[in-house]
């Protein structure tokens, strides 16, 4: 019971914006320079550390940022229809405020994922572009981010517009998985095995250690890109409030 | 509760039989754009033949995102939709009532039309039924889907666009599996595993949508 109550305690405690922006603006150099430490790690082993792939040479290299990318572009969604819950059940405003400020930065990954898988797909599959199963449905998460950030943009009141993009964004995850395996079976139905799409190798330890560096060192990104925006937006929603005027007292002294 | 249902059903098709262009203009839209491939691809009898399932199904998909604009704008701005709120039969089950008769106010005169314009598009007559069962189960779910799109964004005023940024991505599924069947069917194989997938979508879709258009509106009204 105790252990249960200090928990609650905790995400009460956590979520309230005063609290929070103190605590994230203490975190946030940590988390940006723990992000800046293993990028650099990340890309050393995996540009040059690394051993070069048999099949596809140097040019594999690109599955360093192309992958973590698309990983984070599918977390973030799950993140923002989390939090969309978060906020339309207990009216949580912080938890409003992280599924909105994830949106763009959702939108980024899953733009860098389809421009890296671009580049990559030139030297290996000689195009820029394939209606892969893969590649269409990133590009369609492109679109359902787009939508969450359009109707957010159009609704002037910003908590009810919070709570209608968190209603689009629970709809929308129980949509992924249908529109994956939907396109996933359009695609094997249709273009079969004639396309030369590589079998993913069972990846080497070797690649796989700097993959795993680079996707903490995204997430750790994430979380810190998502702190500033959140930091912001909380400034500016609570402009009025009484936290706000005393930190900006206590700056400008 | 099946009272409230039917007399919500009622008079939604009350409303459109007495304001007939809302019935037929989404139709004259499916009917002109359908009109405008064969002119823009030429008379090609071979090519027509083979997009056709796709030109009937996109146009069809188009067709009923436009004609979702007025299932609930009226009922929002002379504020009935507030009082449907403050019923004690749940809004869930009264949405359902007025697409329920939206369907038969846009979907079935579009299923109705569609061997027509299959004859314009070269589709041989044995593949219509296909089509027409395609259709039947594919429109009520776009009508379900849409409906949440359109109660998110019936207070604003540049709805329309955003409407088509939210729930086309949405529709994609329903798209596919269709055009897959008709395209399974058309080379002689059997389209049941893609006619069970949209049987099941919709299903899903009549289960789950009615409490995410009823959360919309409640914030729309908010």
């Amino acid at each position: 019971m105790n252990i249960f109550g200090s928990i609650k305690r905790l995400y009460h405690q956590f979520a309230s914006p005063p609290y929070f922006y103190r605590i994230s603006g203490l975190w946030l150099p940590y988390i940006m320079g723990l992000f800046v430490l293993l990028f650099a790690a990340g890309l050393y082993s995996g540009l040059i550390l690394a051993p070069i792939d048999y099949e596809q040479g140097e040019a594999y290299r690109i599955i360093y940022v192309h992958v973590p990318a698309a990983w984070m572009s599918m977390f973030i969604y799950i993140v923002m229809a989390i939090t969309g819950a978060i906020g339309l059940i207990w009216r949580l405003k912080l938890a409003e405020i992280v599924m909105i400020s994830s949106a763009p930065i959702g939108a980024s990954f899953t733009f860098l994922a389809l421009v890296t898988g671009s580049i990559w797909g030139k030297p290996m599959w000689n195009t820029w572009w394939v209606w892969d199963a893969r590649l269409t449905s990133e590009l369609l998460l492109l679109f359902l981010y787009f939508g969450v950030m359009a109707l957010y943009n159009a609704i002037e009141d910003k908590r009810t517009a919070a709570r209608a993009v968190a209603i689009l964004a629970l709809v929308g995850v129980v949509n992924i998985p249908i529109i994956h395996y939907s396109v996933e079976w359009w695609n094997t139905l249709h273009q079969g095995p004639t396309i030369t799409k590589f079998d993913k190798p069972s990846i080497h330890l070797s690649m796989l250690v700097p993959l795993l560096i680079m996707a903490v060192a995204f997430k750790l990104f994430y979380i810190g890109s998502l702190f500033m925006r959140v930091r912001t937006e909380l400034l500016a929603r609570e402009q009025k409030s009484k936290w706000v005027t005393q930190l900006l007292e206590t700056k400008s002294n | 509760m099946l009272d409230a249902w039917l007399q919500i059903f009622k008079r939604d098709l009350l409303i459109a039989f007495r304001r007939r262009s809302e019935i037929i203009h989404p139709l004259i839209f499916f009917v002109m754009v359908i009109s405008l491939f064969p002119l823009a691809i030429g008379d090609d009898k071979v090519l027509l033949q083979k997009i056709a399932p796709a030109i009937i199904w996109v146009t069809a998909l188009l067709a009923t995102m436009l004609s979702l604009d007025n299932l609930f704008r009226s009922d929002f701005e002379d504020g009935s939709l507030e009082q449907m709120t403050l019923l004690k039969t749940p809004l869930s089950l009264l949405v359902t009532a007025k697409i329920t008769a939206h369907w038969f106010i846009t979907g079935l005169p579009l299923l109705l039309i569609t061997p027509l314009l299959a004859v314009l598009l070269y589709v041989p007559t044995e593949m219509i039924s296909m089509l027409l069962l395609t259709l039947l189960l594919g429109t009520p779910t776009l009508s379900l889907i849409g409906a949440v799109g359109i109660a998110l964004t019936v207070g604003l005023r540049q709805g329309g666009v955003i409407l088509s940024l939210l729930i086309l991505p949405l529709y994609i599924p329903v798209l596919i599996f269709a055009t897959l069947a008709l395209q399974n069917s058309a080379q002689g194989f059997s389209a049941e595993a893609q006619l069970a997938m949209m049987l099941a979508i919709l299903v899903l879709a009549i289960t789950l949508s009615p409490f995410a258009i009823a959360a919309a509106l409640k914030v729309s009204l908010n």
